[in-house]
């Protein structure tokens, strides 16, 4: 029943965007400026129905209804009904229909909150949107339907693996499709802004909203998924350099580049084609991320159930978007000539997008290389932490230089008459540095290095803050924040404690200055699940702190899985964060024991640079 | 004056820089090298048998004395290069190290070339 | 000059692409099944029995020595064991069966009940030796020719088209 209206109502989002490319190419035919009015509620019906047909999925685990095999493999009927929501798109089906639904959305609000522009611009970026869309219901329908039927119909359905189920990884997807498949609508802008040569500012003007929330999503969506690692993996980290985690993290950084670009674009008319190439890569990466991450190619942490044939969908749909794009780029392109000068804001915001674009393709080599290898030279190798750790880290730190100085510069011309200032902060950062590392006694060259240039950064945009000339505050607070989180990152990668070893019950164990004792193990029965609880007393006999932590291993039946959750406890100068795991055929557990200073604050700072992004889009809104 | 303070200040923190301890840290190995049974895990983020007693093992050669490069060699020997998260660098891996300092180098000359082209150009 | 780019960009994307399609059908999992042609001339092994060493001087007469990684508690190893014990009939072949983090007495029930089919039987208690072999779970078998190089890595159980090729192989002479 459920299937049938589900499967009924893409079919008709399918005939939906027919009808609206087929009605916006006859629109384009006339010669008012006038949008049908049609073509408005034909939009605005595609919008409720991709919707309802979402809640009828959703109605579907709600209700457990086992006859439709996405509900069957992914949900139970004892799932707590937060869980059973969140199980909607939790999977690879079901997260495509928010694929379709954001695209959707967006393709409508963009037609309805841009009046000011020309038709023709609106209508191409309407039917580009709309041919993504109906590419992304053919997927649905053809390959990855989470309406298809399974008989009989089983009585009981699967479970989702517990450690998806968590708050944090429940609103993690919706987030980063909100900031991925959102980059979707500029690059079917981007493509009628070549088509219509509606271009420079006004073009500049119609996107720049959509770059900000697109932003703004994707930085709270990859923060939530670390949040998510840092707390329920277990392993103390919350970046890993996985390739999935890479794959978010590409168009991020298209993004970042693509939302300076467009200040030069607005102001200065300058970068029109790289601005537009921006606007393509992004959402070419968010595609390829999708790619990598649902086809299986990839070895990973975060696995989605693989399937080669998936990967053909994609690879196709990829394919044709990558050859529509570049053939138009080399028809419309043409060379730019306006004056530029070495030293100008023009030049900082390039030398942002160089910095942007080292990282971009350093992190996508990373990933693919080992994919490369294996199908090229049939040689499997890895690429993981201690690889971007030492190609990037170093640039980071003289990024943040020029993200300090940049901001400052004029539009046209600029001249530095704060040199006197600049050196007066450079002082001031590298003797916060060299307190911080004499006092707690840890050194290496690279951290120092990231320490005095995010001070740096920190410094000045403080001194920006309260300059009465400087009006920019979300973009004060954006960098403000970014060099926090550098700072943070910074110290809390060099100041953390970790110690690993074995234990069995009633044991105490002595490792430089901390004391652990294993207290005692309790078997606790809960609802869904069986948990072995550890009491475990950690003394730290050089401040004679002493504290309880109580690590947990999990036994969840339906799926059968172990899982091991951490204990952690915040504070604002450090998380004491401890897991506890058996050890096969032994009566030892292996404990590991972390200090992490600052936690928080990383989590405080990003909270802060992606509310930086809101503001500037408010900021935005009223100036427009 | 002031280039002296700038001076004395540098030199405070490159005295500090210049500690650096000399003892192999056994964790930064057990993150370099990757649990082959795992899902895209370091050893020193699992708890796996495997992971166990490769940790065991790079104590035991720690204490042999071996350097940090002749413990990856020993394990890159036994298991293959999949078990380094950091790739050696040799001719098949030359791209993937060479290729983002080239973008670094180049990106910076384009940005200069083309600086220099437009401000002719007025 | 503005052709030259064109092309090259549109020959690097048709890369990326064409790579991407024959990744496509390629499994992401790693093994070493591979790493084969390597020697193995540090070998020291502790016995099963007494407080002697394996080493290269007790396996150098043997034509091909098959050694497997194996424990009672491994259920795989069950499976394959009685492909172990026909081929321990072979003439070329010695098998030196190493005992994998293993509680004695098991290990000689496990013996006793499905037989022995091990020239010579060591014992790797914390399972730090296997590692010097590459061992990364049990069962694992490598078959190394009168050279201690290895020919062919076996992961996981034996099955009958390994069995097949072990005699192959030996019977090769």
């Amino acid at each position: 029943m459920l299937s049938n209206i589900g499967n009924f109502l893409l079919f008709l989002n399918v005939l939906l965007s027919i009808l609206i490319i087929y009605n916006s190419y006859n629109c384009l035919k006339t010669s008012n400026n006038l949008i049908f009015r049609k073509i408005y509620k034909l939009s605005l019906f595609q919008s409720t129905s991709i919707l309802i047909c979402f809640f009828t999925l959703i109605s579907a685990y709600l209700i457990s209804d086992f006859s439709l095999i996405n509900v069957y493999q992914n949900s139970h009927s004892l799932k707590p009904i937060f869980y059973k929501i969140s199980g909607t798109w939790g999977n690879h089906e079901g997260s495509l229909l928010l694929w379709a639904i954001i695209l959707t959305i967006f393709s409508f609000l963009f037609l309805i909150f841009n009046n000011k522009h020309p038709k023709n611009y609106r209508l191409y970026t309407l039917i580009i949107q709309n041919l993504l869309i109906i590419g992304f219901l053919f997927f649905i329908l053809f390959n990855s339907n989470p309406f298809s039927v399974i008989s009989p119909v089983p009585n009981e359905g699967l479970g989702l693996n517990p450690i998806l189920q968590d708050p944090a990884l429940a609103i993690h997807p919706p987030l980063l499709y909100l900031g991925f498949v959102g980059s979707s609508i500029y690059f079917s802008a981007a493509m009628a802004s070549m088509i219509s040569n509606y271009n420079d500012k006004p073009f500049a003007q119609s996107i720049k909203s959509w770059v900000l929330i697109s932003w703004v999503f994707q930085t709270l969506g990859i923060l939530v998924g670390s949040i998510w690692a840092y707390y329920e993996l277990g392993w103390g980290g919350f970046w890993f350099w996985d390739p999935v985690e890479n794959a978010s993290l590409l168009p991020w950084f298209a993004m970042t580049a693509l939302l300076h670009s467009l200040l030069v674009l607005e102001k200065r008319k300058a970068f029109y084609f790289w601005t537009i190439i921006l606007c393509l890569l992004t959402f070419t990466l968010s595609v390829t991320g999708t790619f990598l991450v649902r086809s299986g190619i990839l070895n990973s942490v975060h696995t989605f159930a693989n399937d080669p044939s998936r990967g053909i969908y994609i690879l196709i749909f990829l394919s044709i978007m990558i050859s529509a794009s570049v053939y138009l780029l080399f028809a419309k392109y043409k060379p730019e000539r306006n004056y530029i000068s070495s030293n100008s804001k023009e030049t900082f915001v390039l030398i942002n997008n160089w910095f942007m674009m080292f990282y971009l393709l350093t992190v996508m080599l990373g990933t693919l290389y080992p994919i490369f290898t294996d199908a090229l030279l049939k040689s499997k190798i890895s690429v993981g932490p201690p690889f971007y750790n030492s190609v990037i880290i170093p640039v980071v730190a003289v990024f943040l230089i020029f993200m300090a100085v940049g901001p400052q510069a004029k539009w046209i011309k600029n001249k530095f008459t704060n040199l006197k200032q600049l050196l007066a902060i450079l002082i001031g950062a590298l003797i916060i540095n060299f307190l911080i590392f004499y006092l707690l006694k840890s050194y290496s060259i690279i951290s120092n290095l990231i320490i005095i240039s995010s001070l740096f950064l920190i410094i000045s945009s403080l001194i920006d803050l309260f300059k009465k000339t400087e009006t920019n505050f979300p973009r004060i607070l954006s960098h403000l924040s970014f060099g926090f989180l550098i700072f943070f990152i910074g110290l809390n990668h060099n100041f953390s404690i970790e110690k690993d070893f074995n234990l069995k019950l009633g044991e105490t164990k002595i490792i430089d200055n901390y004391k652990f004792v294993l207290k005692d193990l309790e078997l606790n029965n809960k609802t869904n699940y069986k948990a072995i609880i550890g009491k475990l007393q950690v003394n730290n006999m050089m401040t004679n702190e002493e504290r309880i932590l109580n690590p947990e291993i999990r036994i969840y039946e339906n799926p059968q899985t172990l899982t091991y959750e951490a204990s952690i406890q915040t504070n604002f100068f450090k998380d004491h964060y401890l897991t506890m795991s058996n050890i096969d055929r032994s009566e030892y557990y292996n404990i590991k024991f972390q200090e992490k200073p600052l936690m928080i604050w990383i989590w405080i700072s990003t909270i802060m640079l992606s509310f930086g992004g809101c503001l500037s889009f408010f900021r935005n809104e009223k100036n427009n | 004056m002031k280039f002296k303070i700038i001076l004395i200040i540098l030199l405070v923190n490159i005295h500090s820089i210049s500690f650096t301890n000399e003892i192999i840290n056994e964790n930064k190995i057990h993150k370099n090298l990757r649990c082959l049974v795992c899902q895209g895990q370091s050893i020193s983020d699992s708890n796996s048998d495997f992971a166990i007693t490769l940790k065991m093992v790079v104590k035991d050669l720690v204490e042999q004395g071996k350097s940090e490069q002749e413990i990856y060699n020993f394990l890159s020997e036994k298991y293959g290069d999949w078990i380094l998260y950091k790739p050696k660098l040799n001719k098949g891996n030359f791209l993937l190290w060479a290729l983002p300092y080239i973008v670094l180098v180049s990106g910076g000359l384009i940005i200069v070339f083309l600086i220099r082209k437009r401000t002719e150009k007025s | 000059m503005k052709k030259i780019i064109k092309i090259t960009i549109s020959v690097f994307f048709i890369f990326i692409l064409v790579v991407f399609y024959l990744s496509l059908n390629r499994s992401s999992n790693y093994d070493t099944e591979n790493l084969v042609g390597i020697k193995l001339s540090k070998i020291k092994l502790e016995s099963f029995e007494s407080n002697k060493y394996f080493t290269n001087e007790n396996l150098k007469k043997n034509n091909y020595t098959l050694i497997n990684f194996w424990a009672s508690w491994c259920a795989p190893c069950r499976i394959e064991h009685p492909l172990l014990m026909q081929l321990s009939k072979e003439a070329n072949l010695k098998i030196l069966g190493v005992n994998f983090k293993d509680k004695k007495n098991n290990a000689l029930n496990f013996l006793n009940n499905l037989g022995n089919p091990y020239h010579y039987l060591a014992k790797d208690d914390q399972g730090k030796q296997s590692i010097g072999f590459g061992i990364y779970g049990i069962p694992e078998s490598i078959l190394i020719n009168k050279d201690f190089v290895v020919i062919k890595k076996f992961i996981g159980p034996l099955n009958l088209e390994d069995f097949d090729e072990i005699k192959k192989i030996t019977n090769s002479l």
